[in-house]
């Protein structure tokens, strides 16, 4: 065996411990408005908390991929989370509209308030 | 005797029963062979030698082949051997897997850390530099002084200082064992683990608890 076939084959491992993709996650893209149901687990109790936001940024890497959602809390302060794609705790991620970026990472959105912060709407047909 | 030679297969994430994610390094370990056990009354003191890792015949001496032969096993890349006093429930020519291992289980890992060249001893010690103002010109990761004076006029030995760093032996001790693959030989401890992915490292019980 070469050693690049040696590196494939280490690498088929790591796939093969990865958690199998959640169902009620559909295909995110950055510009998205998003609701992401989380499951939190206060003592015994576990109950279902609702992100709702725009998907800022997609990364990716197998179980270690994950997704930023920007939203803006009162006083217009700006509140970011970073969920894991696979991660157990998604409940299910509902998008609610899409717009139109011409980048993968929104990060100019963080130095935009008010009605600059808008994106322009994506029809999905 | 627990133990098992292994090759690391790289870091990633799992999630356990909450949802929690666990940082864990991927060891591809076994199947070992038990190539040889020695015994006190003839090598002089109790351990169990094991063999791991494919290798083309080509690649070993006709002594080491025939070591292997003793016991019908094929050509091996690693032999090392395992202090034990419990060998006696073993054989030669028995087979190790991951098996051995549970979930839960706390393990200790040996590896051969990584290389890292020549360093000074800010980097290999933690040494504090100089200041970085008040005046300073190149005194920013000097070491500083070395030793005392005209008694006794030279460095002790053993003295730290810059040099070569890596690639020596460092063991993880007690990390847990969050996963066991049976089918593909590999095993999931939490953390990190010494050594370059595609290295050697050595997965035995806990010494210390």
């Amino acid at each position: 065996m070469t050693a690049g076939l040696r590196l494939v084959k280490m690498q088929d491992h790591i796939k093969a411990v990865e958690a199998p993709v959640n169902p009620n996650i559909p295909e995110l893209r950055a510009g998205d408005s998003v609701s992401v149901h989380v499951r939190i687990t206060e003592g015994q109790r576990e109950r279902i908390q609702e992100f709702r936001g725009t998907v800022i940024r997609m990364r990716k890497g197998g179980n270690n991929a994950n997704f930023t959602v920007r939203r803006i809390a009162t006083h217009g302060i700006g509140v970011e989370r970073t969920f894991l794609l696979r991660s157990p705790r998604i409940e299910k991620v509902e998008i609610q509209r899409s717009a139109h970026v011409r980048r993968a990472q929104l990060y100019f959105l963080r130095d935009r308030i008010g009605k600059r912060a808008r994106l322009k709407e994506k029809r999905r047909s | 005797m627990k133990g098992l030679l292994g090759k690391k297969v790289g870091m990633t994430q799992i999630f356990d029963e909450s949802g929690a994610a666990l940082p864990i390094t991927l060891i591809e370990a076994g199947p070992c062979y038990v190539t040889q056990i020695r015994r006190p009354e003839k090598d002089g003191y109790a351990a169990v030698q094991l063999g791991f890792g494919e290798i083309k015949p080509r690649r070993l001496t006709g002594g080491q082949l025939g070591h292997l032969k003793r016991n019908e096993l094929q050509p091996m890349r690693y032999l090392r051997e395992f202090r034990t006093k419990s060998a006696e429930e073993l054989a030669e020519g028995d087979v190790l897997t991951v098996a051995l291992f549970e979930v839960g289980d706390r393990v200790d890992i040996v590896g051969t850390s990584k290389g890292k060249g020549f360093q000074g001893g800010v980097r290999r010690y933690g040494f504090k530099g100089g200041p970085r103002t008040h005046g300073q010109s190149d005194r920013l990761r000097a070491p500083g002084s070395h030793g005392a004076t005209t008694t006794p006029g030279r460095v002790f030995k053993g003295s730290r200082g810059p040099g070569h760093m890596g690639s020596h032996r460092v063991t993880s001790e007690n990390l847990r064992v969050d996963l066991v693959d049976t089918e593909r030989n590999l095993l999931g401890v939490r953390g990190s683990v010494p050594g370059a992915k595609g290295a050697l490292v050595i997965v035995r019980e806990v010494r210390k608890q």
